[in-house]
């Protein structure tokens, strides 16, 4: 039996695959580490026990009757708590939807569920969505495998910090503003946001609509690749999702072993400035070296409305998130306040109640930059400014094939450092922002440890549809380094 | 001063449901009067992570709606939410159409006494209907989904209406427009049209307009009518006091004949409106434009222009007959197979639609008399073989035993004699009874008619009168009128 400390996904699918091992007993290796790991870490906001075992006593099933049990054939997975899972209480980490338990599936786990992939349960993250290191979870933070005194980042922190410990052979998330690439930075995994509607957001819950997009994790760039080839794909249930052929990303990922000939790599100026870890800049620019020697061409870009996109993002995400969020009202599910005399009433009660401080305080953003007569000067305003980033990148992908910056400014800081300040924490998304304003993929893996031993992330970011050059780019520096061999003292266990 | 000295300014929206099979955004049935919450999807509910796709055919309806009513249809346009709080709004917000409506201008043409009136159009719009709240005992309230997610054509009219009246002959076409499109039902008692009204006065002549009310809650053309005529009355009494109309919404209550403040324009929303970013632009190309343009059907308007014209009907007529474009439907085949157009007319007119429970019921299949037995009828009148008395009881056993004419007149033997030779016996016998009678005829033209009178008492009621009056004129030497 293999040890799944550190194991890849495809290479367990493999095994299941070829009858090496059963899908049954690599989950309940799984669920065991979550029984005797989670707590301390606190990953998980469900542990779906019973469904996971029926689902990969099907997958064996499958496998031992002689028909295909799919590319992801016993793949553990953690699932974001912002996917909608049928039968399975989805809360989105927030007290306003305890209790919902979805009718319907999401796109993207009805996918991976068809490919073979197990559900392992339902992973943490910032309440909505809203954060960069899980601490607004209304369940409680998680930790950071790597050291428990710092954060895992966010969103996604649940689901990176699963993947790094071993709690989950991969997981999916959602990257608005970078919650899954940050997390995966402060983590040391690989975590991939593709271009905007490459994966369905049917059955994702809403932040901002026009900026979310799901994503997958992996320990290995390969896994990525692996799960993100099932989950994208034009869904007839999202109008935003894209119809051109998914890509071969697996194959892009190893071909990357093969160097980078031929590849033109761009280094914006306007990412290596004051306010970066000097740690952090040094291994990104070893890393970026590294690429160099594996046959890439390293050219100078500029982005020269970078400075802008911080304010650009909080803008659009506040006020996209103020009408999402408008729909719990305690009328039809979730949260209701136990005592309220008019309609007005029950609505003030519950959604003062349910929400917790980071969605109360976009929602008054959102509606104060939608308000009648303002609307120009704000989000009109914000909406062309996206443009002049989105046009930015489009200019120096003329000049390059693929993007390389770091993920995060810092490695992962400590519990209460920054979420006193709210402003301290949105500029954790400073170099993570734009490529979602754009909607192009960007991919971020760990390239360097600090003295302290916390994770270093370097991200590469490709043109629209351009989620090949990204892998391939990212297998190529994952072939030629090992840090995606080392793990977190907690996984180790 | 009185109502007379101030000039009447109304604009309505007029809300029309289309008759899609599915909601405009999700896959439930759109249709009326299903049981509560069993027309529901996880979209329509709003539930968290369902995303809107567009049903297109919403927007065939809105596009043909648009050419019909002369609009300018935009080729590429954008949703747009729309927000508040309410039990029957799942969302939080309502996807709608803002800055970027589907259809600019146009206008609304009918007849007001006669006359004919263009209500020019602002825009029209799509968007998705509300729920419904069902208040029930005191302090209890369910919410039934089965209405959200319907798909609406919101109609906005430039203020150009002048009276109540017209308001509702406005809203009657807008009806007439739908249902000869067949894009939806308009039917007003269940809530398939709606109409709000923004109603003010001005002093006759003066260029500014004054401030409005918006009247809701009129769900027939009488409330439209009532609800209008009362509002001005109010408004007038109120400047003539010197005092100011307050810009609110009002809700007209049928029961007691009066409108009632709802909310003052200090509360009103902040609708918070922005592209709706779950949709992509919606784009009609311009092949689909002009292979809707080929389809329109013909419209209320040139029915009339074809009726009064060509056809050569009185315009009270052809005004009875364009209202249902069943009714035309059924006028037209009735002249098609062969009857002329006036007579066929008057029997749809009166005969037809005395009968018919609602109009629309002429465009179904099982009608107890179908056009082509109408024709059938009329034609047994022209050619002699019944008379216009003998027809009218005819019809009646057509429509109530569905038999056609022919079968009804050979097994009554009710076709008339015109058989000269027999009428001709019955008259002379006639005559002679009554010598005293024929001598006065000479001087007493009028006294034919006791004599045709009794002609036909002896015929049965058969005779054809035509024959018998000429032959008693010979018989009784009297003069051709």
């Amino acid at each position: 039996m293999i040890d799944v400390r550190g194991a890849s996904a495809v290479a367990l699918a493999d095994g299941v695959r070829a009858g090496k091992w059963r899908a049954r007993d690599v989950v309940d290796q799984y669920l065991d580490r979550i029984a005797r790991l989670d707590p301390a870490l606190g990953c998980y906001l469900l542990v779906d026990t019973a469904g996971a075992q029926r689902q990969a006593d099907a997958v064996d099933a499958a496998q031992k009757a002689g028909r295909d049990p799919g590319p992801l054939a016993g793949v553990p997975l953690g699932i974001k708590d912002i996917f909608c899972t049928r039968g399975v209480e989805t809360t989105c980490a927030s007290k306003i939807l305890r209790g919902f338990v979805p009718p319907y599936e999401s796109t993207a786990t009805a996918r991976l569920g068809a490919a073979g992939a197990v559900a392992l349960g339902k992973l943490n993250m910032d309440e909505f969505a809203m954060g960069s290191s899980t601490e607004n979870s209304s369940a409680g933070p998680t930790r950071n495998p790597w050291s428990p005194a710092h954060v895992p980042g966010g969103s996604s922190g649940g689901s990176a910090a699963a993947v790094a410990a071993s709690l989950c052979a991969g997981a999916i998330g959602t990257d608005t503003g970078g919650s899954i690439r940050q997390p995966a930075a402060l983590c040391g995994v690989v975590g991939m946001k593709p271009t905007y509607g490459r994966v369905s957001r049917y059955g994702v819950i809403a932040f901002a609509s026009s900026l979310d997009h799901p994503g997958p994790f992996g320990r290995t760039v390969e896994d990525a690749a692996a799960l993100l080839e099932v989950m994208a794909g034009l869904d007839p249930l999202d109008a935003t999702s894209i119809p051109q052929p998914v890509g071969a990303y697996r194959q892009a990922a190893r071909a990357g072993g093969e160097g980078l000939g031929g590849v033109r790599l761009g280094v914006p100026t306007e990412y290596f400035q004051a306010g970066m870890d000097p740690e952090v800049e040094a291994s990104v620019r070893a890393a970026i070296d590294e690429l160099a020697r594996a046959g890439a061409k390293i050219v100078p870009v500029s982005l020269p409305h970078t400075k802008y996109a911080i304010a650009t993002y909080y803008l659009i995400c506040t006020a996209e998130a103020s009408s999402n969020l408008a729909r719990y009202d305690g009328v039809r599910y979730g949260h209701r306040t136990a005592q309220a005399r008019s309609l007005d009433e029950l609505y003030a009660k519950t959604r003062g109640e349910g929400f917790g401080a980071e969605p109360k305080r976009r929602i008054m953003l959102g509606a104060y930059v939608l308000r009648a007569g303002y609307y120009e000067a704000y989000y009109g305003k914000a909406l062309r400014a996206r443009r002049k980033i989105a046009d930015d990148f489009s200019a120096a992908f003329a000049a390059c094939d693929a993007i390389v910056t770091p993920t995060s400014p810092v490695p992962a800081f400590k519990f209460g450092e920054r979420s006193a300040d709210p402003l301290q924490m949105y500029l954790a998304d400073v170099y993570t922002v734009a490529p979602d304003l754009a909607g192009i993929p960007a991919l971020s893996q760990i390239c360097g440890l600090t003295q302290a031993g916390l994770p270093i992330g370097l991200q590469t970011i490709g043109p629209a549809l351009g989620e090949e050059i990204c892998f391939r780019v990212a297998g190529a520096f994952e072939a030629r380094t090992d840090w995606h061999t080392r793990l977190p003292p907690e996984a180790a266990r | 001063m009185s109502v007379s000295n101030y000039e009447v300014v109304i604009g309505l929206e007029v809300h029309v449901q289309l008759a899609t099979k599915s909601k405009i955004f999700s896959w439930s049935s759109a249709a009326f009067g299903a049981e509560p919450n069993t027309h529901t999807d996880p979209v329509c509910l709003g539930l968290p992570g369902t995303l809107p796709v567009l049903n297109r055919a919403a927007v065939d309806s809105a596009v043909r709606l648009g050419l019909a009513a002369g609009c300018t249809i935009r080729t590429r346009c954008r949703f747009a939410r729309k927000h508040f709080f309410y039990a029957d709004l799942p969302k939080g917000f309502q996807i709608s159409q803002f800055d970027e409506p589907i259809c600019d201008g146009g206008a609304i043409k009918f007849r007001l006494h006669g006359e004919p009136r263009t209500v020019a159009l602002t825009r029209i719009h799509l968007e998705e209907d509300t729920g419904k709240n069902i208040h029930a005992a005191a302090g209890v309230s369910f919410v039934d989904y089965n209405r959200a997610g319907v798909p609406l054509c919101e109609i906005v009219s430039e203020p150009d209406i002048r009276s109540a009246e017209e308001a509702a002959e406005y809203v009657r076409a807008v009806r007439s427009l739908v249902r000869y499109l067949g894009i939806g039902d308009g039917n007003m008692e269940e809530g398939s049209l709606r109409c709000d009204a923004n109603v003010s006065l001005r002093v006759a002549g003066a260029a500014a307009y004054g401030t409005k009310a918006e009247i809701k809650n009129m769900n027939s053309f009488k409330n439209v009518r009532d609800a209008i005529e009362h509002e001005v009355k109010r408004q007038a009494s109120l400047l003539d006091r010197g005092e100011r109309v307050a810009q609110e919404t009002r809700l007209w209550d049928p029961a007691r004949g009066v409108t009632q403040s709802m909310r003052s324009k200090e509360s009103a929303h902040d609708y918070r409106y922005f592209p709706e970013p779950d949709l992509p632009p919606l784009v009609v190309t311009e092949a689909e434009l002009a292979a809707f343009r080929e389809s329109l059907p013909e419209l209320p308007e040139d029915r009339f222009a074809r009726y009064t014209g060509p056809v050569g009907l009185s315009p009270q007529d052809a005004g009875v007959l364009v209202a249902d474009h069943e009714i035309a439907a059924y006028f037209d085949a009735v002249v098609s197979a062969g009857a002329p157009p006036k007579r066929a007319a008057n029997w749809v007119i009166n005969e037809v639609l005395a009968r018919a429970a609602d109009p629309r019921q002429l465009g179904g299949a099982d009608l107890p008399v179908p056009p082509p037995a109408l024709a059938e009828l009329v034609k047994l009148v022209e050619d002699g073989t019944l008379s216009g008395k003998l027809a009218k009881d005819v019809f009646t056993r057509m429509w109530t035993e569905r038999r056609t004419a022919a079968e009804i007149v050979k097994a009554e033997g009710l076709a008339q004699v015109s058989d000269s030779a027999a009428l001709e016996e019955i008259c002379q016998r006639i005559v002679a009874a009554h010598p005293e009678e024929a001598a006065r005829v000479a001087g007493n033209p009028k006294l034919i008619g006791f004599f045709v009178g009794a002609v036909m008492k002896e015929t049965g009621g058969k005779g054809n009168p035509k024959a018998i009056n000429e032959i008693l004129r010979r018989l009784l030497g009297a003069t051709t009128p």
